[in-house]
């Protein structure tokens, strides 16, 4: 068995969903307010985030329908966090094969190390090809805890 | 082998990537160090890698080199990483 870790607390202010954004920088901003909300990062980390997509490109929509956006371990990471957001509608990145996105998931790793072990347990949890999909429908933060094996603390 | 997974921060999608390519190349049999990397260390670490894994975005930023670029579309779906990394590696 892979001795992986387990994600970070998934604290309600960290799930939002059935979200209408009018683009992809606000989809991603809203995530970044939920990982502040939770308490896992400072405001400033959803400005990285947006920065890295504006820098580097659509690169971040992983798969069909999900971005994982994130931004480098740095002084606005106070903790490992992670933040779901659901959009009711989807909304276009630019990428060539995976949009348009309806789930966007935002990670704060506050290491390099320790971001790198919590995609490895994304990777997991998203190699099941439904899991976007039960995102997308999920209707309560319990749901998207179950979805994801995260705890709310 | 060394194998390298591409993206803008090397710690993101890249290490996705590595986890799905180290799982396939168990899958297949293969024995290969894989490397998740961002765009500024492409110049220290491609000089011996023999397939870089990365999407669309990145492929200008490697420019020439001998090693074999694949493009991933769904960086989970192993069935395509493995499919790719086959024609790769036969």
């Amino acid at each position: 068995m892979d001795q992986q870790p387990a994600l970070p607390p998934l604290p309600d202010e960290g799930v939002i969903l059935g979200v209408r954004p009018k683009d992809w920088r606000e989809s991603v901003e809203i995530a970044g307010r939920a990982l502040a909300a939770s308490g896992a990062t400072d405001a400033g980390y959803a400005v990285d985030m947006v920065r890295m997509i504006e820098e580097h490109g659509p690169y971040v929509v992983v798969a069909p329908g999900l971005a994982l956006a994130h931004a480098r371990p740095g002084p606005a990471v106070r903790r490992d966090g992670i933040a779901i957001v659901t959009l009711a509608e989807p909304v276009p990145f630019g990428h060539p094969y995976n949009d348009p996105v309806c789930v966007v998931l935002a990670l704060a790793g506050a290491s390099s190390a320790r971001h790198l072990q919590l995609v490895a347990e994304i990777a997991n949890i998203f190699n099941d090809s439904d899991a976007v999909k039960r995102l997308a429908e999920a209707t309560d933060p319990d749901e998207v805890r179950g979805i994801l094996g995260a705890a709310a603390s | 082998m060394k194998i390298l997974t591409l993206c803008g921060a090397g710690i993101g999608t890249s290490g996705i990537l590595k986890i799905n390519t180290e799982r396939v190349l168990q899958r297949i049999g293969v024995d290969a160090r894989v490397v998740a990397i961002d765009v500024t260390m492409l110049e220290s670490e491609l000089e011996d890698a023999q397939v870089i894994l990365t999407s669309p975005e990145f492929v200008e930023a490697i420019g020439r080199t001998f090693a074999d670029v694949i493009v991933v579309e769904n960086y989970f779906d192993t069935a395509e990483l493995q499919r790719k990394l086959e024609l790769a590696l036969g």
